[in-house]
């Protein structure tokens, strides 16, 4: 009893440090080392910016950004990401707390939201192509498709990977693997959108300004 | 909760807050949410306004953009300052450095480049390589 006390009233300062206690729990450390590669991803992209801000003006007298890019769609496309990032969130909440509705309608929400994005980006590709503002045409087409086409691969991957979850959760239950995966997914959901606001930043906003 | 203070997993919310509930966290996406749309709307107006200086619309963009990350990752992704986060935050760090080395390196370099090479009849700075 008095042992009991005595253990109770131990001050906070004097709980064990991570480092005398021994490996952290697989959760951190698999979320850490998606972490890690979330930002070796993202410094992929920082050369493809790079590249871009390079070769914008190198458009050898093809058509110019200004005359290709419609604002109204990248806005859409734009919204379309941030509220996909948001229900992924709500998503994220729901599976802490075990609500196997609420990640559904998250999950069916994040995937259509994300679909649409893809499938405007997709159609805006397609224009551009067809009137003739191919990735050979230009440096700078080339250097907007390599680095708009990787981001738009990248949601693809994540929607790939977002129908996986969604066949893994009703068969496997929420076991720790799989929860896992799925905070991986919301990291790497987020880590799109934050791409996407220097992509529209850097190639749709800055390159056309008046 | 466990007797041992580990460091947080990336993307996990504080302990403190996960303790009041899920209603708590969903404000927390909510006013990210909002925040973001806000930078968004401003981004846009900013690159179409004829209102502002020109010369500055570039500069203020890329505030605009910058700003809008790190809503996302305080909001979003729950980095905070706190001791349980601080290796997430030292990744985040030294990833940024290289981000900002490359870019701005690149843009350097090949800016002074064009300026060496591709102008001919500029002036002094291409008496050696003309004749």
């Amino acid at each position: 009893m008095n042992i009991a006390v005595a253990i109770d009233s131990v001050p906070q300062s004097a709980v064990p440090s991570a480092s005398e206690a021994g490996p952290a729990p697989k959760r951190i450390v698999v979320a850490y080392g998606f972490w890690i590669f979330l930002l070796s991803d993202i410094i992929m992209f920082a050369a493809l910016f790079a590249s871009y801000a390079v070769l914008v003006h190198s458009t050898a007298g093809g058509p110019t950004g200004a005359r290709l890019f419609n604002q109204s769609t990248v806005a859409i496309e734009t919204v379309c990401l941030l509220f996909s990032s948001y229900t992924c969130g709500l998503m994220s909440l729901a599976i802490n707390s075990r609500n196997r509705l609420g990640m559904y309608l998250g999950a069916v929400i994040t995937f259509a939201l994300g679909a649409a994005f893809l499938t405007l980006e997709v159609r805006e590709f397609t224009e551009m192509i067809a009137r003739g503002a191919t990735p050979q045409r230009s440096a700078f087409l080339s250097a907007f498709f390599t680095l708009v086409g990787c981001h738009g691969l990248h949601v693809t991957l994540g929607l790939i990977w977002l129908m996986v979850m969604m066949v893994q959760v009703p068969v496997m239950g929420f076991v720790a693997s799989v929860q896992h995966r799925l905070l991986c997914f919301s990291l790497f959901w987020h880590a799109l959108d934050i791409v996407w606001v220097g992509v529209f930043t850097v190639v749709y906003l800055i390159g056309v300004s008046p | 909760m466990t007797d041992v203070r580990y460091d947080r997993a990336p993307g996990d919310t504080p302990s403190e807050e996960m303790q009041t509930g899920a209603s708590s966290e969903a404000l927390i996406y909510t006013i990210g949410l909002l925040v973001a749309l806000i930078l968004t709307a401003t981004s846009f107006w900013v690159a179409n306004t004829s209102l502002l200086w020109e010369g500055g619309v570039g500069l203020g963009l890329a505030v605009l953009a910058i700003a809008q990350m790190g809503i996302h990752l305080v909001f979003f992704l729950h980095l905070t300052t706190g001791p349980d986060s601080t290796n997430n935050v030292l990744a985040l760090a030294f990833g940024l450095l290289i981000v900002f080395v490359v870019v701005v390196g690149s843009i350097w370099i090949v800016s002074d480049l064009n300026q060496n090479m591709l102008m001919p009849s500029a002036g002094p700075m291409s008496i050696g390589a003309q004749h």
